[in-house]
């Protein structure tokens, strides 16, 4: 019998594949054919969704893309039925879209699962060798083996900070007080990040074992999931995954016949960048403002309800059980110096196949971009990569080379983050970038530090001065100064590393602040105000298309002649650009 | 009308709102406030006043400070929203990939500014973040559902049918 299995994470669903998996039941229902159809979450490969893979008798599998409801019809009725697979439309294994050089240089830790299993059975998950790792670890290791093969792993905390996990565990272990807590952070709020809501939605056992294990490393019996409310469907697997595991026994009283308990809960977060922060998280949970506050006491001593707490993110996690099973030498033997194992990245921006990636570290970004990523949408030319989020910066292209790990990304001014790796190219501005990150910045301050809270709105203003045209030649060294200021007078993460995305800019791309300031122009014709747009009277042929787009009505011409736009009335909204199908609206 | 229907929406099996039951079940636990924010949300569609003296009469906080945690979070509403909440991604991957064009058409569209309601009660607009879908950028979230690759065509299309879909 064939197995189907249609991809159903919030990528897949929202290119469609519900209405394919729909379409997949309504076939097999009208046709009476006997396949195990399946759902599973992201395999990666969201520049493909939906996805859909026929697993035929001899166990081969042939995974489609761009799966729309007519040709899950066709699938079924030649591949499924008659046995001959639709070639055009395979992705992986050789298929016509060369798509498996996605995966040539990818080693999947934390995806193994995503988009194989049905992350809402236990029963596929414990097939592939699920919670064998806890078992393991409650029948053979003491709290302390479990720590020392974490440590010597060298995995590192993958939410940001990068700070070694086995140490942290340590920190917490060695707490005194009898009552510990661990929590999970799954508040993913850097824009470009979706690592975190791909693994809980496709595989969020792995997360839970995880976490069941660092909290029989550390000594604490409950737990807490911390999940964005922007992520209703990880929430919702989760929930399932708990019940599940409840069900089984595998949470509560006397785990797998030992005397570990543990129990978790689920917290929705309420929408705040800032509760990304340990500190602000706790504040969070309790109830209250998620404002962040000095440290020390660390959370390891001084966390939740004031005890002792653990906080790694979901990607953390979802190493761990692998690395029981595997053993720390095989974490360690990949990656860097510094930096073991591998990291997912979030691609996202102007690439041509957005998804997400596993790499060892080490790998370059010229290597993601290209290989992976399969180089820049529209043959466009490759000009910076931003990595961090609004903590991070921009990496030019001509940095391409660089291998990724903790202490060379830190060292171009830009931090690894939790793995959101935007691309841009030559139609992006990077001023304009550096206000956007500010602005979010400036919006997801939680107003404790007046150089945070008062810092961050003069630098926007100072940067939509800047694109708005009216730039002063000093307004350089304000952005410098103010950007020093708020590197050393704030508490928290958020304002320590708030400006990380106009000193990059600054550093790498001064030629684009200085032609904003100086000639008022805009290299990547990305800023409004100093764009204008002009009809090529060759290319015009009158359709008045514009005429119609324009909500200013500054363009003007008889029918079947060349338009005209009246630079006066005109608002630089650029609507005739994007109506015109003749290319005849240039901007300058 | 509409604070009725919200209200319908947010009810259990037992005829009671989510909220109430919430309330009810408060056994003095840690941390119950913000659940209980939500909750009340999800049954009122926004977080009405007398929500906020219910919930500080049962749990013991202070008016004031309920209130100084639901204007922290971006979740949170004093007002009524609409039927229909479009949350339009600006992040850094929909900016990239012209999420402006979207918030502006959606604008456009139903005649509102920035985080607004339209005068037929029927969307409210949000501008959010990032909906964490940002291979499909640019991508809005119409209630529960996503919808990426958005250009401002199919985002008006899109517009018509939830507006459709409404008025049948």
């Amino acid at each position: 019998m064939k197995t189907i299995k249609v991809g159903l994470g919030t990528c897949g669903v929202s290119a469609g594949a519900e209405k394919t998996l729909e379409a997949v039941r309504l076939a097999i229902e009208k046709e009476n054919i006997q396949v195990t159809l399946k759902e599973t979450g992201c395999n990666g490969m969201c520049f493909r969704e939906p996805l859909m893979e026929v697993i035929d008798e001899s166990s081969h599998s042939f995974l489609y893309g761009d799966v729309t409801p007519e040709k899950a019809q066709r699938i079924m009725a030649e591949h499924v039925v008659g046995d001959s697979p639709v070639k055009e439309w395979i992705v992986q294994n050789s298929g016509p879209s060369g798509d498996d050089s996605f995966f040539e240089k990818q080693k999947r830790i934390v995806l193994r699962n995503c988009g194989i299993i049905d992350p809402n059975s236990i029963d596929e998950y414990m097939a592939v060798g699920g919670y064998e790792a806890i078992q393991k670890v409650l029948k053979e290791y003491t709290p302390e083996k479990v720590i020392e093969v974490i440590t010597n792993s060298g995995l590192r905390g993958r939410g940001g900070g990068g700070f070694l996990t086995g140490v942290k565990w340590k920190f917490c272990r060695q707490a005194s007080g009898d009552k510990k807590y661990i929590i999970c952070n799954a508040d993913e709020g850097d824009p470009g990040a979706f690592m975190d809501r791909s693994t809980l939605e496709s595989d969020p056992h792995s997360v839970l074992e995880g976490m069941m294990i660092c909290a029989y490393a550390i000594g604490a019996d409950e737990g807490y999931f911390y999940v964005r409310a922007e992520y209703p469907k990880a929430v919702q697997r989760l929930k399932h995954s708990i019940r599940e595991a409840l069900a089984r026994g595998f949470l509560g009283k006397n785990i797998f016949g030992s005397a570990f308990n543990f129990s978790v809960k689920i917290k929705e977060g309420a929408g705040a960048f800032v509760c990304g922060e340990e500190t602000a998280l706790i504040a969070s949970i309790e109830g209250k403002r998620g404002m962040p506050r000095f440290r020390p006491p660390f959370p390891a001593n001084k966390g939740l309800w004031a005890k002792p707490t653990n906080i790694n993110n979901v990607e953390t996690f979802a190493n761990i059980s692998w690395i029981i099973m595997n053993g720390a030498e095989a974490f360690a033997s990949m990656g860097t110096e510094n930096s073991k194992g591998t990291k997912v990245f979030a691609l996202a921006g102007k690439i041509a196949r957005g998804g997400l990636a596993e790499v060892p570290m080490g790998i370059t970004i010229n290597e993601i971009v290209y290989d992976i990523g399969g180089g820049i949408k529209e043959g466009k030319k490759f000009k910076a990569v931003q990595m961090g989020g609004p903590s991070g910066g921009c990496i030019p292209a001509s940095m391409g080379d660089l291998k990724i790990d903790y202490q060379q990304i830190n060292k171009t001014g830009a931090i690894m983050g939790s793995g959101g790796l935007v691309v841009m190219d030559e139609t992006t501005c990077m001023v304009d970038m550096a206000k956007f990150f500010l602005r979010f910045t400036e919006d997801e301050s939680c107003g404790k530090c007046t150089f945070c809270r008062i810092g961050t709105k003069r630098m926007l203003e100072v940067l939509e001065r800047i694109t708005d045209g009216k730039g002063k030649e000093e307004d350089v060294d304000l952005l410098r100064e103010l950007a020093y200021q708020i590197k050393n007078n704030t508490v928290c993460g958020l304002g320590q590393t708030a400006p990380n995305p106009v000193l990059t800019t600054l550093k790498y791309f001064p030629e684009e602040y200085e032609a904003h300031i100086r000639d008022k122009k805009c290299p990547a014709h990305s800023c409004a105000a100093l764009v204008t747009y002009s009809i090529r009277a060759d290319a015009c042929k009158g359709c008045a298309m514009c005429v119609k787009a324009c909500p200013s009505e500054a363009i003007s011409g008889e029918k079947k002649k060349a338009h005209e736009i009246n630079i006066g009335l005109c608002i630089r909204c650029g609507k005739c650009f994007e109506t015109c199908k003749f290319d005849a609206v240039i901007k300058n | 009308m509409m604070a009725r229907e919200n209200t319908k929406k947010g009810q259990g099996e037992n005829g009671f709102s989510n909220f109430k039951v919430e309330l009810w079940k408060y056994q003095g636990e840690m941390g119950a406030l913000i659940p209980l924010l939500q909750s009340a949300q999800g049954t009122y569609g926004y977080i009405p006043e007398s929500a906020i003296d219910h919930i500080s009469e049962v749990v013991g906080i202070p008016a004031a400070d309920i209130y100084g945690v639901i204007t922290f979070y971006s979740q949170f509403r004093l007002k009524p929203m609409g039927k229909n909440i479009i949350k339009i991604c600006d992040g850094t991957a929909c900016h990239v990939n012209a999420s402006t064009a979207i918030l502006r058409t959606v604008e456009d569209e139903l005649k509102v500014n920035g985080d607004e309601t339209t005068e037929d009660g029927l969307f409210t607009l949000q501008k959010v973040a990032c909906l964490g879908c940002c291979s499909l950028s640019p991508v809005i979230m119409i209630n529960d559902e996503t919808h990426g690759k958005l250009t401002p065509k199919k985002v008006t299309k899109l517009l018509k049918e939830y507006r459709e879909n409404c008025n049948e």
